[in-house]
């Protein structure tokens, strides 16, 4: 009827493509929705228009990527059921309603809430423009933990029992299908990605506005926020890293034998594989570059403590290994690069000369999409690595699609990616212009449309007034 | 337990589509509509009036997918893989309608292409939505819990009228919305253009209601069979009340009533839907009970339901009162 192998692989391929591109919205708008809550939560407090400037500087980069993200999103809820069909109806009664309560509790949500905090400051007064700030930032967190859950369900299964009619069902308690074994580790690692990556781009539009002017206020304030965050939150990123690795190593063995590159057991003490080129068909990482007994005191804190290798996993059931441990040091080369300009920061505030140092800043404006890269490679790490099941050890990938014709996917998956490649393309041109322009005083907040050339205006601008002096916020004018 | 749970979650799904239906509805029939009003403060009263609530009124349709998948599980693993085509039509057209209205502001260079991909986006979602309302009424064929058809199967003459069909409720819905929201040269645009859904979006509902009882004999015998003719014949007659009324408020220049009418005829039109349906989900295929996700599945989404939906409807009202009246031209100072 149709080649099963072509239009398998066409739908993972658009599924990786689609929820690839998709995440890095997400991503953003996890970190920014929370950073832009610290900048109105400081500028209430405070009282500093330097905070409610920065706080309409990021809102226009947010407002463009939350849309990329919503709509990029839509298309996700619906490829379970056009590509993954089989999945569909076998997983719907276990996963379903994790996914319909991501919509009840965090879609509506940041939904709802976000025209009045795009749009609404003037109109409802700061008090309950802060809330719908927090209601959109606890959305988008609300939305990493229904999702995730999801996710870690299919990596670690439980709780469920299963039906006559091959179908999934939900076991006595909700409470073991949402918190499986994997879950705790993969929220706090994601959300913490989310929030780093953030920093690292706030980071770089900092330094990149410092290296034009050094005295910017705006810019010092906005640098200095990321670095701190680099340079506290990159370690405890890395060690939240490295006990879901060792989760993983307790549920999904093959994965991380994948990661390392252990094609074979090593009964008395791995190696850590630094680097070397995977060859599947010869079964041995070339051109290796190994720290002898490395591996296994990460993994079992022993350097000689036994460790299996994919020699013990049946063939079939093995993941590819190449994409997994590429990815992986893909992940954790950016991890440690992180932390270092996180010290490097450090170094220079200790000197005073956090505002001064150009290849510090020069250093922080390469690293800024890196925390994305390590994003994607880390998904790349986790759902490659699960492979071949869809629902680890129960549901084989091949055995999850929808029965498509091939053309019918690979037509879709062309159409996904001429349309990604142009909307989200321009989309992300329209960012790094935003984030060109300069921050300056009295930034202008986003706006319904008007004709004009950017679709900006101020709120009734007080008078002048020096950043940093103790005027209250300039008074904001209710309703009309 | 006494209550039916998939009848009840039938219900749900139901109220989540049309919530969607109409609240989308008049974003995309604004769409639809877009390329009429002049370029300029008319196409920037058009697009303010929906800027804050766009967002929300989308994520009705997530529920309605999600909470398909989670419902009724296998309906959602038939209907998609069958009306594939139009899915990621639908999508991509949604795609193109949503970044809209964060692009086109962006550069005054790129301004004629965003409000045409914003326009072009809203026209392919909408038939396509009506396409695949068309598609699952016309019938799905399904063999062992799969879709079975070819993927060319929805398109026909009927799911071309019933694309057309919800693409003029759609820009009836608009066209009355922006009577609200609107004043001065664009609302007496939308007046125009609302005169004219209402004739299309009659003659298309007239020619659907009268092609639908003739594609099987199920349908026929809901609407023209003793006794149930005497209850499916309000619907039609209702309709013909409220569409007169819309008429004539238009004519004299009612505000906000010509908006709540047509939300009232899109009311009846899914009542009439459910009385053709009921109790399938793919016609004589699959009955809801069929494709129902287990009790223990419906009952806890029921108690996620029952604690967020009034809160939903709560912050939902609570932002379009924030942004109530007319949105003027040069936003709110």
């Amino acid at each position: 009827m149709f080649d099963n192998a072509d239009a398998l692989m066409l739908a993972r391929i658009q599924f990786a493509f689609t929820v690839s591109f998709h995440f890095i919205f997400p991503a953003l708008s996890i970190g920014l929705a929370s950073y832009l809550a610290v900048l109105e939560g400081l500028w209430l407090k405070t009282g500093r228009q330097l905070y409610l400037d920065l706080f309409r500087y990021w809102l226009k980069i947010f407002a463009v990527a939350f849309a990329m993200g919503v709509v990029s999103g839509i298309v996700m809820s619906y490829q379970f059921g056009t590509n993954w069909a089989v999945f569909s109806d076998k997983a719907g009664p276990v996963i379903g309603p994790l996914l319909a309560y991501e919509v009840l509790t965090a879609f509506f949500l940041e939904a709802g809430f976000l025209g009045v905090m795009l749009f609404g400051l003037e109109r409802v007064g700061r008090k309950l423009h802060f809330i719908a700030t927090l209601m959109v930032a606890g959305g988008t967190a609300v939305s990493a933990f229904w999702i995730l859950s999801v996710n870690s369900w299919m990596q670690t299964p439980a709780g469920y029992e299963m039906g006559a009619n091959g179908q999934f069902l939900p076991g006595p308690s909700w409470i073991d299908i949402i918190f499986t074994a994997s879950f705790p580790y993969r929220l706090v690692h994601t959300v913490i990605a989310a929030y780093l990556s953030t920093a690292f781009i706030v980071g770089a539009v900092g330094a990149w506005h410092l290296l034009k002017d050094r005295a910017n206020p705006h810019a010092r304030t906005m640098f200095s926020m990321a670095m701190w965050m680099a340079a506290i939150v990159a370690p405890i990123q890395i060690f939240a890293g490295d006990l879901h690795g060792l989760n993983t190593l307790e549920h999904q063995p093959a994965k991380v034998m994948a990661m390392e590159g252990h094609y074979r057991s090593h009964p008395e003490g791995a190696p850590f594989i630094v680097l070397g080129i995977p060859d599947s068909e010869a079964r041995r990482v070339a051109f290796s570059l190994e720290i002898p007994k490395a591996s296994s005191l990460i993994l079992k804190h022993d350097p000689n403590a036994p460790l299996a290798g994919l020699d013990t996993v049946p063939e079939q059931d093995q993941p590819p290994v190449g994409p997994v441990f590429w990815a992986f040091r893909v992940m954790i080369g950016i991890g440690f690069a992180m932390m270092g300009l996180g010290l490097w920061s450090l170094a220079a505030r200790w000197r005073g000369r956090l505002y001064d140092w150009r290849w510090l800043h020069r250093a922080a404006i390469v690293m800024g999409p890196s925390g994305l890269v390590a994003v994607i490679a880390g998904w790349m790490v986790t759902e490659i690595g699960r492979q071949p099941f869809t629902i680890y050890g129960l549901l084989r990938t091949a055995g999850a699609a929808s029965p498509l014709d091939a053309p019918a996917v690979g037509a879709s998956l062309l159409a996904f990616v001429v349309v990604y490649f142009a909307v989200f393309g321009i989309g992300t041109w329209y960012i790094l212009r935003l984030m060109h322009a300069a921050p300056k005083l009295h930034e202008l907040g986003v706006r319904r449309g008007e004709t004009g050339p950017i679709r900006t205006a101020g709120i009734t601008p007080g008078p002048a007034r020096h950043v940093g002096g103790h005027a209250s916020p300039p008074a904001i004018t209710g309703e009309g | 337990m006494g209550i039916d749970l998939t009848a009840l979650w039938a219900f749900i799904i139901a109220f989540g589509i049309f919530a969607y239906v109409v609240m989308d509805g008049f974003d995309l029939g604004i769409g639809i509509l877009f390329p009429s009003f002049a370029a300029g403060e008319e196409r920037d009263q058009a697009m303010n009036s929906i800027a804050p609530v766009w967002d929300g009124n989308e994520t009705w349709l997530v529920l309605g997918g999600g909470g398909l998948f989670a419902a009724f599980p296998l309906a959602y693993a038939i209907i998609l893989p069958a009306t594939y085509p139009l899915i990621i039509a639908m999508l991509l057209g949604l795609i193109f309608r949503g970044v809209a209205f964060e692009f086109r502001s962006r550069d005054p260079r790129h301004r004629t292409f965003w409000e045409m991909a914003f326009s072009g986006g809203s026209l392919v979602a909408a038939l396509a939505q009506g396409m695949v309302l068309g598609a699952i009424l016309q019938g799905i064929e399904v063999e062992n819990r799969a879709y079975a058809g070819s993927w060319w199967d929805w398109l026909t003459p009927y799911t071309l009228l019933t694309g057309l069909g919800v693409a003029a409720g759609y820009a009836l819905l608009g066209a009355t919305w922006l009577v609200w929201k609107t004043e001065g040269g664009a609302q007496a645009h939308a007046y125009r253009l609302a005169f004219r859904a209402t004739f299309a979006t009659l003659a298309l509902l007239l020619a659907v209601s009268l092609y639908t009882p003739l594609l099987a004999a199920q349908y026929w015998r809901r609407w023209f069979a003793m006794p149930g003719v005497l209850f499916a014949a309000q619907v039609p007659l209702l309709t013909a009340i409220l569409a007169g009324l819309l008429l004539w408020g238009l004519r004299r220049r009612w505000q906000a009533g010509p908006f709540f009418l047509a939300l009232g005829i899109f009311l009846l039109g899914t009542v009439g839907l459910g009385i053709s349906i009921w109790p399938f989900v793919v016609p004589n295929e699959l009955t809801i009970w069929d494709a129902a996700a287990p009790m223990r599945s419906q009952l806890f989404m029921l108690v996620g339901v029952g604690l967020t939906m009034p809160l939903i409807l709560a912050y939902t009202g609570w932002a379009y009162w924030v942004f109530r009246g007319k949105v003027g031209t040069e936003g709110y100072h």
